[in-house]
């Protein structure tokens, strides 16, 4: 079966959707093939990829040390009053 | 070994219900099992740590004072978070710093394209590397300077791991709006720290050498 050719714009557009399984399978087919054939798309993809990975770990939205302990003296504080 | 695991949404159910009924220590624990994701939220709106812990705070007294209007239609962390995103909101209009935060916000309209400033090939990051200080550093910076609606939709999607849906109703904003920042926020990110990661590509450009990790 053919697949019909998709632009780079058109990926770069779906390239969020496709990195959360959020785009159509016939949509999905289109830009893999894409992907084979440009080496530029793909650099997107990668980077993008990691862009999700680094700011997924969540290291740097850790709460401060004690943020439980404070919140749950306030809250002692206010509610038992 | 120990107990089996308890049955996490039968268990919720119970302690909202005793919650509602004036259960302080229910509503503690209830509390204490997305504390993480109140203060996540409160800095994804505030983008200040002790801001952030502040409202997280004064949000869960408000959620407490409230519980009467949790009618459990929504998870009970949706709705807290929903609560502190309100409560950081407010807080943001209070202290007008905010309106000189983004210099780039004027350029990233959602409604235009967001072309990829270049095609710095970026394979796979290494397990060492993301640990290392220059690349954290840099990843923070390129987070602050997005503009704070790509920077809320990012931290609620990539960091709290949020639905594309439950972004939406705790932001008051479409899914579509949703997707169409987060994508943006993506690509921000990426423009911001790919040239810095490929060492074979460089402008010379000293926003380049600042954000390349190694």
């Amino acid at each position: 079966m053919k697949v019909i050719e998709i632009s780079c714009l058109e990926v770069w557009r779906e390239i969020s959707n496709y990195l959360d399984d959020e785009v159509a399978p016939e949509l999905r087919v289109r830009m893999e093939a894409h992907f084979k054939a440009c080496a530029h798309c793909t650099a997107v993809l990668d980077g993008t990829k990691n862009v999700v990975k680094l700011v997924g770990d969540g290291i740097e939205y850790e709460p401060p040390e004690g943020f439980g302990q404070r919140l749950y003296s306030k809250l002692k504080e206010k509610i038992n009053r | 070994m120990g107990a089996p695991a308890p049955d996490l949404h039968a268990s919720q159910a119970e302690l909202i219900r005793s919650a509602r009924e004036g259960d302080k220590e229910a509503f503690y624990s209830l509390v204490h099992q997305c504390e993480r994701a109140v203060y996540v939220a409160a800095i994804a709106i505030l983008n200040n740590r002790a801001d952030a812990e502040e409202v997280a705070q004064e949000a869960v007294l408000k959620a407490f004072a409230n519980l009467a209007q949790f009618r459990g239609e929504a998870k009970f962390s949706t709705w807290l978070i929903q609560i502190t995103i309100n409560e950081a909101r407010v807080r943001l209009r209070k202290d007008r710093r905010h309106l000189y935060e983004s210099v780039d916000e004027h350029q990233t309209d959602e409604e235009g394209e967001h072309f990829p400033k270049d095609f710095a090939d970026w394979r796979e990051v290494p397990s060492e590397a993301l640990q290392r200080e220059e690349l954290r550093q840099a990843l923070k910076h390129a987070i602050a300077r997005l503009g704070p609606k790509y920077r809320e939709v990012l931290i609620l999607r990539d960091v709290q791991q949020l639905s594309t849906e439950e972004t939406a109703q705790v932001l008051g904003i479409s899914e579509g709006n949703v997707k169409a920042r987060l994508l943006r926020a993506r690509l921000q990110m990426r423009d911001a720290l790919a040239p810095g990661i490929d060492g074979s590509w460089s402008t010379g450009k000293a926003e380049y050498q600042k954000v390349r990790p190694w």
